[in-house]
């Protein structure tokens, strides 16, 4: 691997952004393509499942057995609501391999006693969320039930492109959320991204199921493609 | 997305600008129940210090070895690791697994 192709390598991980690196294994020569221009790509089909996946493995492309390396970055989940159900989600998503933050303002909630081992930050939204660095690998779950935290939170999801965007609460709390939300100045489509009532529809009773129907759907957003995605939701 | 042991390449680029020769291993290719998936890496540096992993420690020793013959001749090379190949038997993949993993120097 040439010295530019690594340093460049190393610069988009540090951005937390997606990068594959082509190589040809019967000679070594390489090439690095960034995830923005995938879509310009001779390859763009195969790199787009690859970077999907978050796998690596080999294609054959012109006669040549071509080795397709993913670095994708660490997924995030943030949760807003230390809350029962986020008592569940926090250690099943570490065992997903998210990196998981969760934020309450309030200290009887976000206490070490209820979540060992998980990083918290007991601070309102405005506080707590911009040191995040929230981006597009993030998966970003309101469960409070208290507009006054969940609102300014989900503004600040939308702003930061998050791939998955969830919040706690039934069709119609949902409908109001929503009138709420476009009066703080959220556009209809910021509020169609989130996924509400939460969760896939497993038939969830308990704080645990609820939060296996949460990662699933979280799961879905981030691995199957576009079209098969919607036929999901 | 959920890579975690990636600050390696970190540790090539710091060893290429101290004036290290420098090798990266990837795996490449696993059939069977190989340790670790397409992907995962190793850098091993001319002192023969390396950082990661490509196999979980069964066939490490044999993979740096090779690697200090990389950074020599600047050549890549492809090896594989599996029960069925006696080099591989003398070091060892207990998994049962076999493994390609792509050897080349760095800069």
């Amino acid at each position: 691997m040439k010295l530019e192709t690594l340093k460049e390598l190393n610069a988009e991980r540090a951005a937390r952004r997606p990068v594959i690196v082509v190589t040809d294994t019967a000679n070594g020569e390489q090439r690095l393509v960034k995830a923005k221009d995938i879509a310009a790509d001779p390859l763009r089909a195969e790199l787009s499942k690859q970077l999907r996946m978050g796998k690596s493995g080999n294609v054959e492309a012109d006669g040549k057995k071509l080795f397709l390396n993913v670095y994708a970055p660490t997924a995030k989940l943030v949760i807003i609501g230390a809350v029962h159900i986020s008592q569940a989600l926090a250690p099943l998503a570490r065992s997903l391999d998210y990196d998981v933050t969760v934020v309450d303002p309030r200290t009887a909630f976000a206490s070490p006693e209820r979540f060992p081992d998980v990083p918290l930050v007991a601070e309102w939204p405005d506080v707590a969320l911009p040191p995040l660095n929230i981006d597009h690998y993030t998966a970003f779950v309101a469960v409070t039930h208290d507009p006054k935290i969940d609102d300014p939170a989900l503004m600040h999801a939308f702003d930061r492109d998050c791939f998955y965007i969830g919040a706690l609460g039934s069709r119609k709390t949902h409908a109001k959320r929503g009138e709420r939300l476009r009066a703080l100045g959220a556009k209809d489509s910021d509020i169609a991204r989130i996924h509400a009532p939460i969760g896939l529809d497993i038939g969830a009773v308990s704080p645990s199921e609820i939060a296996v129907a949460i990662m699933a759907e979280i799961t879905a957003q981030l691995r199957l493609p576009p079209k098969e995605k919607e036929e999901a939701a | 997305m959920l890579n975690r042991d990636e600050d390696i390449l970190q540790a090539a680029e710091t060893w290429q600008k101290q004036g290290h020769g420098v090798a990266l291993a990837t795996v490449v290719e696993t059939w069977g129940s190989a340790p670790r998936p397409a992907g995962s890496s190793l850098v091993i540096n001319d002192d023969g210090t390396f950082l990661g992993s490509v196999s979980g420690g069964c066939v490490e020793g044999a993979v740096v070895t090779e690697a200090l013959d990389v950074i020599a001749s600047g050549q890549p090379k492809m090896l594989e690791f599996g029960v069925a190949d006696e080099t591989a038997w003398n070091v060892g993949l207990s998994c049962g697994g076999t493994i390609r993993v792509f050897v080349e120097k760095v800069g």
